[in-house]
C-alpha cells in the first residue's frame, strides 16, 4: 500500500468559500466576547449601585460653570509659583538620584547572571522591586508625610522609594540581556568577580542605565507636581491651597505651569537621550 | 629615524562620555553646584524627623502585623469599587482608544485625522490622573463613577499612543498583498493590520488593567472612590495596622495581575 500524506481525520469535503477562522475558533471567540460583555455589565451595575445620577446629569453644566470660573487664568499669580516650581524640580531630581542609587544594587542582586544567590537573595530583591512598583508615589508620600512631617523631604523620599522598583526592574532586565561572551573574555584574563562586573557588565548596561534614569526623571517630574496634594511640598501644595479656597483662576494658572513643565522636561529628556545614545 | 615613541606602560580606560577634560570639569562642577543648591532648599527639620521615627516604627509594626478584620467591611467595599472601576474603565478605554489609535497611525489615515487623533492622545497623556480626578469629582460627585471616567480617559492616551506607534511599524508588504486582491480600507484593516497588532493590543490592554488597578488605589485620595479612599481614611485615623493590611492586599493583587497577565499573554501568542 502506498503511504499517504493525507491525515486520517482530514475532512473529505472542503467549503467553497475561504473563511478567516475555523468554526470552532469562531465559537470560542464569540463566547469570550460574550463573557467579557457579561462581566462588564455586572461590574458596571455593582459599581453604580450608589451613583447619584442627578449629579451625573448635571455634569455638563458643572463643567461649563467650572470652565467659566477658571478663565482667564490669573497671570498675577505666576511669580508666586516660581519657588514651588523650583521645589518640585528638586523633589524630582533628588528623588531620582536617591532612587537610582538604591536601585542599582537591587538590580544587580535581582539579575540572574549577577546575583550571589538565586535561591535566597534574588527573590528578596524581586520582592523589593514589586513592593516599590505596586505602591504609587502619592501613597508613599501619604505615609511619609505622616512619618517625616510635611515638606520637601517626604516628597524626595517618596519619589526615591517609588523609583527603586521601576529603575530596578528595567535595569535588571538589561543586565540579564548582556552578552555573556564579553564576561567570559574578561574572566579569561584572570579577572575577579568585581573586575568582571566593572569591565564586562557595567560598560554593556551603561547606555540602558542612562536611558532608564532619564526616563524615570521625566516621569518623576510629572509625579512630583501632584505630591503637594498630600502635603509633600512643591507646586501641588499651591494647587491644593487654591482648590481649597476655590480660587479657580489660580488653579488654571497652576495647571498651565504644570503642563509647561511636563512638556519641557519631556523635551529635555528626549534631547539628552539623543545626545548620549 | 627611530619609530620609538613613549607609550604609557599602563592601559587606562578611556572616559565613556565627554572626552574633553575641560567639558567634563564644567559638567561635574555644574552638577555639584546644583546638588548643593538643591540640598540647601530641602530645609530638613531634624527634630520633627526624630519625632516621626516613632510613628514610622508603628507603621512598620502595623505592616508586619496587619489588621484585616476590624475595618474589613470598609476594605471590602473599597476593593469591590476598585476592581469594578478598573475593569469597566479598561474596557471602555480600549473601546475608545482603538479608533483613536487607528486614526493616529500615519500610514492609514489622511493628515487632518492624524493631527486630531494625535492631539487627543497628547492631551490625555499630559494630564495626571489625579488632576483629572479632582475635576471629575467636582463634576460627577464623589464615588466610583468619577474614578471610572478618570481611568478611562487616562487609558485612552496610553493605549491609543502605543497602538498607533505599533500600527506605524507593521510590515507594509502584508498590507500591499491584501490591497492587491482588491480589498477596501476596512478589509485591509481587518485582514492585514488587525492580525499583526492584535497580540500586542491584548498585551497592552492587560498591562493597562494592571496600571488602572494601581491608579485606582490613588485617585480615591481625592474622592473618586475605591481602595484609595479607604487607605486615606485609615492613615488619617493613624490606624497603621489597617493601612498595612490595605497595602498588602494591593501588593498581592498587583503581583497576581502581573503573573496572570504574563501567563495569559504567553497563552494567547
Amino acid at each position: 500500500m502506498k503511504p499517504t500524506l493525507v491525515p486520517p481525520d482530514a475532512p473529505t469535503t472542503y467549503a467553497d468559500v475561504w473563511t478567516f477562522r475555523t468554526p470552532r475558533a469562531r465559537l470560542a471567540l464569540w463566547f469570550g466576547w460574550l463573557a467579557l460583555v457579561a462581566l462588564f455589565v455586572y461590574c458596571w451595575q455593582v459599581m453604580n449601585a450608589d451613583t447619584m445620577w442627578v449629579f451625573v446629569a448635571d455634569a455638563p453644566g458643572q463643567a461649563a460653570d467650572l470652565g467659566s470660573r477658571m478663565w482667564p487664568p490669573s497671570m498675577a499669580y505666576l511669580p508666586e509659583l516660581m519657588a514651588p516650581l523650583w521645589d518640585t524640580l528638586n523633589i524630582a531630581t533628588l528623588g531620582t538620584l536617591g532612587g537610582v542609587i538604591m536601585a542599582v544594587p537591587v538590580a544587580f542582586l535581582a539579575a540572574r547572571n549577577t546575583t550571589p544567590s538565586r535561591v535566597w537573595i534574588r527573590p528578596v530583591a524581586l520582592l523589593v522591586i514589586v513592593t516599590s512598583r505596586s505602591i504609587n508615589s502619592l501613597i508613599w508620600a501619604l505615609l511619609l508625610v505622616a512619618i517625616l512631617g510635611p515638606g520637601l523631604l517626604a516628597g524626595v523620599v517618596a519619589i526615591a522609594l517609588r523609583s527603586i522598583g521601576f529603575v530596578g526592574k528595567l535595569l535588571y532586565e538589561a543586565i540579564e540581556e548582556t552578552d555573556a561572551r564579553q564576561v567570559e573574555a574578561i574572566s579569561a584574563t584572570g579577572a575577579s568577580a568585581a573586575q568582571r562586573l566593572d569591565y564586562a557588565i557595567v560598560p554593556q548596561v551603561m547606555p540602558a542605565f542612562w536611558a532608564i534614569a532619564l526616563f524615570r526623571w521625566d516621569i518623576n517630574i510629572r509625579e512630583s507636581t501632584i505630591l503637594g496634594l498630600v502635603g509633600a511640598g512643591g507646586i501641588g501644595l499651591k494647587l491644593q491651597a487654591s482648590i481649597n479656597v476655590l480660587a479657580w483662576p489660580q488653579v488654571a494658572t497652576i495647571l498651565l505651569v504644570i503642563l509647561a513643565t511636563v512638556l519641557v522636561s519631556e523635551w529635555v529628556s528626549a534631547r539628552v537621550r539623543q545626545a548620549i545614545m | 629615524m627611530s619609530l620609538e615613541t613613549t607609550y604609557p606602560t599602563r592601559w587606562r580606560r578611556p572616559p565613556r562620555m565627554l572626552r574633553d577634560r575641560r567639558w567634563r570639569f564644567v559638567v561635574q562642577g555644574a552638577v555639584l553646584a546644583y546638588l548643593v543648591l538643591a540640598m540647601g532648599s530641602l530645609d530638613i527639620e531634624w527634630s520633627r524627623v526624630v519625632e516621626g521615627l516613632a510613628r514610622g516604627q508603628r507603621f512598620v509594626e502595623g505592616f508586619l502585623q496587619p489588621d484585616f478584620t476590624s475595618r474589613w467591611s470598609d476594605i471590602r467595599q473599597g476593593l469591590i469599587e476598585s476592581l469594578t472601576m478598573t475593569l469597566t474603565a479598561t474596557v471602555v478605554g480600549v473601546l475608545i482608544s482603538v479608533p483613536i489609535g487607528i486614526g493616529g497611525a500615519r500610514n492609514l489615515v489622511p493628515a487632518p485625522v492624524y493631527g486630531i487623533c494625535r492631539t487627543i492622545i497628547a492631551v490625555s497623556r499630559s494630564l495626571q490622573e489625579i488632576i483629572i480626578a479632582i475635576f471629575l469629582v467636582a463634576m460627577f460627585g464623589f464615588g466610583p463613577l468619577a474614578g471610572f471616567v478618570t481611568l478611562s480617559f487616562a487609558s485612552i492616551g496610553f493605549i491609543a499612543k502605543l497602538l498607533a506607534d505599533d500600527i506605524e511599524e507593521i510590515d507594509p508588504r502584508q498590507v500591499e498583498a491584501i490591497r492587491a486582491t482588491g480589498a477596501g480600507w476596512w478589509q485591509v484593516l481587518h485582514y492585514a493590520i488587525q492580525p499583526q497588532v492584535m497580540p500586542r493590543l491584548i498585551g497592552l490592554s492587560l498591562y493597562r488593567l494592571d496600571i488602572n488597578f494601581r491608579e485606582s488605589a490613588v485617585i480615591g485620595i481625592v474622592g473618586a472612590g475605591g481602595i484609595g479612599a479607604t487607605l486615606n481614611t485609615a492613615i488619617d485615623r493613624y490606624e497603621y495596622d489597617s493601612a498595612g493590611a490595605i497595602l498588602l492586599i494591593v501588593i498581592v493583587i498587583v503581583m497576581l495581575a502581573e503573573y496572570g497577565s504574563s501567563y495569559l499573554r504567553r497563552f494567547l501568542q
